[in-house]
């Protein structure tokens, strides 16, 4: 989905052993009071990558950002930026510009004055600033409301606002909280398109929260998933979405089809499982000892579904019956009741132009899938 | 239904206004009007429904002729406005860092110190300004303590000085708690922002902390120069005899010169005077409320 050709699908210093990280993140927590609020986070984010956090609400993806800007000090573990200790470094002498969640524009500046707020700090010159905010106003699609009053400006609008400010420095390290939340879609993936650009031009590196996963999967290099301030796993898009390292990762990273089972034979790569009254043939180079109880997860669009039931000796075969069918123009989701109570859910390109649906509700249908379309997870 | 309550809400106001201030002032610009009498009410004409014409002819503006004769009454409005001016602009040197603290307290003191600010109410305003006449006069506290430690003493009773002290001193409160309310309001995250983009604590202070709380100061400015203009209390008992303000001339041509038509005058003039600042107060408000 990245327009991006091969510079970066090349780009992963993560996996070059002599590349430096420009932020680390080595073993650090914050607590606030007894509440742990990031929990020995060790983390290390590459020049010109586009980091993403990804998690649920409450996680500590904001209190991880506060420390790299310098408004939490960490009650453990230290935090490196081009190899240098950040303890005590106040937070106006970071190399370090945060759009904040909460935007934190100045209500007593307009649009323009906010966005040259750090460009004047900077001490740069006058006809520079007018320059530099025209071209972030132009970025934002705000060039018109270079005079209004934040108070004048509708959510998405002050989004932007903040969005420029913190782009403005073109900083060396921008921490964005959030930063598109508030925008429709259509004017969303102009930014993110924006921003990915911007990122190449100007060679910074973006370290991004945001709840969407789709977001991060589309803008990120590499993604951060974190529950109750511990990382859970890291990896590229691809990797996270397609091995998640457990079921939280992979329910959290789109829909997910979970089967409760246990292993009943192992002969790498293959295995065979049982479960919920089912027989599993699978794929997973990782799967665990014969006995062991585990997860099988099938992601909804690599699950078939058909009216006729598929040939003898096919693996992994469903019966079950249609509960709910959702439209969604380029795809079709299918809720199948497999069980009562117990629905799988099935994804369908629509490749074609059916004018009737060929299923309806209640249909009796069969579901499907490869052998290594399931991951074996065991937690 | 709701029409006619709002309506009610609206003339309340409006009905306040007209009991407790049109027509006393009616009544009082009509004594500026009239003529001093050896009379009981010392003024003429008075009020007769049977002669009306003879009532209103009788009324003129002679006793402002007299005010702008007799130079006592320019410069007592100057020495008004100077010791209205001078006082805000030390209210406003001592309250701001006052309530600035006070802001950045912890939730606990901040309301601790915010009623230290107010407690002073609750003893009547007189007999604080008799104690600072206790603390200056000759042999008084201040000098008692001084004379502990081998300071010579100073006489501040009676001078322009005493107004001074006690002007800001009764007033404070009125400049802390507009303040106090603008500064405490402010978001924190703010000043992290301003941070973020670089800015030192200082920096930050004087663009964002500073501008953002000018409707406080403008509003505590206001609240105290307005009263200050027409004080009479303090100017009376801590100044000395050529402490000259606008409040003691009315007093004086009332109570001891019995020429109420001219206190009258003076005192229609001094509102007058007063309304560009009551003005200026209510447009901030509402530009305050607007926001
Ligand atoms: N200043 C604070 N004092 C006390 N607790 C705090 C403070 N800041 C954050 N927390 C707590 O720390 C936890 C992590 O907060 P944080 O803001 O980092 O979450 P988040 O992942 O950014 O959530 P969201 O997605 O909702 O923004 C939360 O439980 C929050 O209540
Ligand atoms: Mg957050």
């Amino acid at each position: 989905m990245k327009q991006i050709g091969a510079v970066r699908s090349s780009f992963a210093p993560w996996n070059d052993p002599a590349s430096v990280p420009l932020v680390r993140f080595e073993g650090v927590t914050k607590r606030f009071g007894d509440m742990t609020a990031v929990d020995d986070v060790s983390l290390s984010i590459y020049e010109r990558e586009f980091f993403a956090l990804l998690g649920p609400s409450g996680c500590g993806k904001t209190t991880l950002m506060r420390m790299l800007a310098g408004f939490e000090t960490p009650d453990a573990g230290r935090i490196t930026l081009g190899g240098e200790d950040l303890a005590g470094i106040p937070p106006h002498k970071r190399p370090v510009n945060m759009m904040f969640q909460s935007y934190a524009i100045f209500p007593h500046l307009n649009v323009e004055k906010n966005v040259a707020f750090g460009l004047r700090m900077e001490g740069m010159e006058k006809s520079a600033v007018k320059a530099r905010v025209e071209e972030m106003l132009a970025l934002v699609k705000l060039e018109k409301l270079g005079a209004r009053m934040p108070h004048q400006l509708s959510g998405g609008q002050r989004q932007r606002v903040a969005l420029a400010r913190a782009l403005a420095k073109k900083p060396k390290l921008l921490l964005l909280d959030e930063p598109l939340a508030a925008l429709d879609k259509k004017l969303r993936e102009e930014t993110q398109f924006e921003l990915t650009d911007l990122q190449v031009e100007l060679g910074m590196t973006f370290l991004i929260v945001t709840h969407d996963q789709d977001e991060a999967m589309v803008l990120a290099d590499r993604i951060a998933v974190m529950d109750h301030g511990r990382i859970v796993q890291t990896g590229t898009p691809g990797e996270v979405y397609e091995a998640p390292a457990n079921r939280q990762v992979a329910e959290f990273l789109g829909d997910m089809n979970i089967f409760e089972a246990v292993v009943d034979s192992v002969e790498p790569p293959m295995a065979r499982l049982s479960g919920e009254g089912m027989k599993f043939f699978v794929q997973d180079d990782d799967c665990p000892a014969a006995g062991s109880k585990v997860f099988l997860s099938v992601r909804p669009e690599k699950m078939r579904i058909s009216l006729d039931p598929p040939p003898a000796k096919t693996p992994n075969v469903i019966a079950g019956e249609i509960w709910d069918i959702g439209y969604l123009g380029d795809w079709t989701t299918y809720l199948v009741e497999i069980a009562p109570d117990r629905r799988v859910r099935v994804a369908q390109a629509n490749a074609t132009r059916h004018v009737e649906r060929p299923m309806s509700w209640d249909d009796k249908v069969f579901v499907s899938f490869d052998p290594d379309a399931g991951v074996v997870l065991t937690s | 239904m709701r029409r006619d309550k709002s309506a009610i809400a609206a003339v309340l106001p409006f009905a306040w206004l007209a009991v407790l201030f049109l027509i006393p002032f009616v009544l009082v610009f009509k004594l500026s009007l009239s003529d001093v009498a050896l009379s009981i009410p010392p003024y003429e004409p008075q009020f007769k429904p049977a002669d009306l014409p003879a009532f209103f002819g009788a009324l003129d503006f002679e006793t402002y002729r007299r005010l702008t004769s007799d130079s006592i009454y320019v410069s007592a409005y100057l020495s008004s406005l100077k010791f209205a001016g001078v006082a805000t602009a030390l209210l406003a040197l001592i309250g701001y860092p006052l309530a600035y603290g006070i802001s950045r307290c912890s939730k606990n003191t901040r309301e601790m110190l915010i009623l230290a600010v107010i407690l002073p109410f609750f003893t009547s305003f007189l007999i604080r300004v008799y104690a600072w006449i206790a603390i200056l006069k000759p042999a008084g506290i201040l000098n008692a303590a001084l004379e502990a430690v081998g300071i010579p003493p100073l006489s501040i009773l009676h001078t322009d000085t005493a107004v001074y002290i006690g002007l800001v001193y009764a007033y404070l409160p009125f400049m802390v708690l507009p303040l106090y309310a603008a500064l405490e309001k402010q978001n924190a995250t703010l000043l992290e922002a301003a941070a973020d983009l670089g800015a030192t604590p200082f920096t930050a202070f004087w663009r964002v902390t500073f501008p953002m709380s000018l409707p406080g100061l403008a509003a505590g400015a206001l609240l105290c120069f307005i009263p200050i203009v027409g004080e009479f209390v303090i100017p009376d008992l801590l100044g000395g005899s050529g402490t000259l303000m606008i409040g003691k001339t009315i007093w004086t041509e009332f109570f001891s010169n019995r020429d109420w038509p001219a206190a009258s005058a003076a005192a229609t003039v001094l509102l007058f005077t007063l309304i560009v600042p009551i003005v200026l107060y209510q447009r901030q408000q509402a530009k305050v409320l607007a926001a």
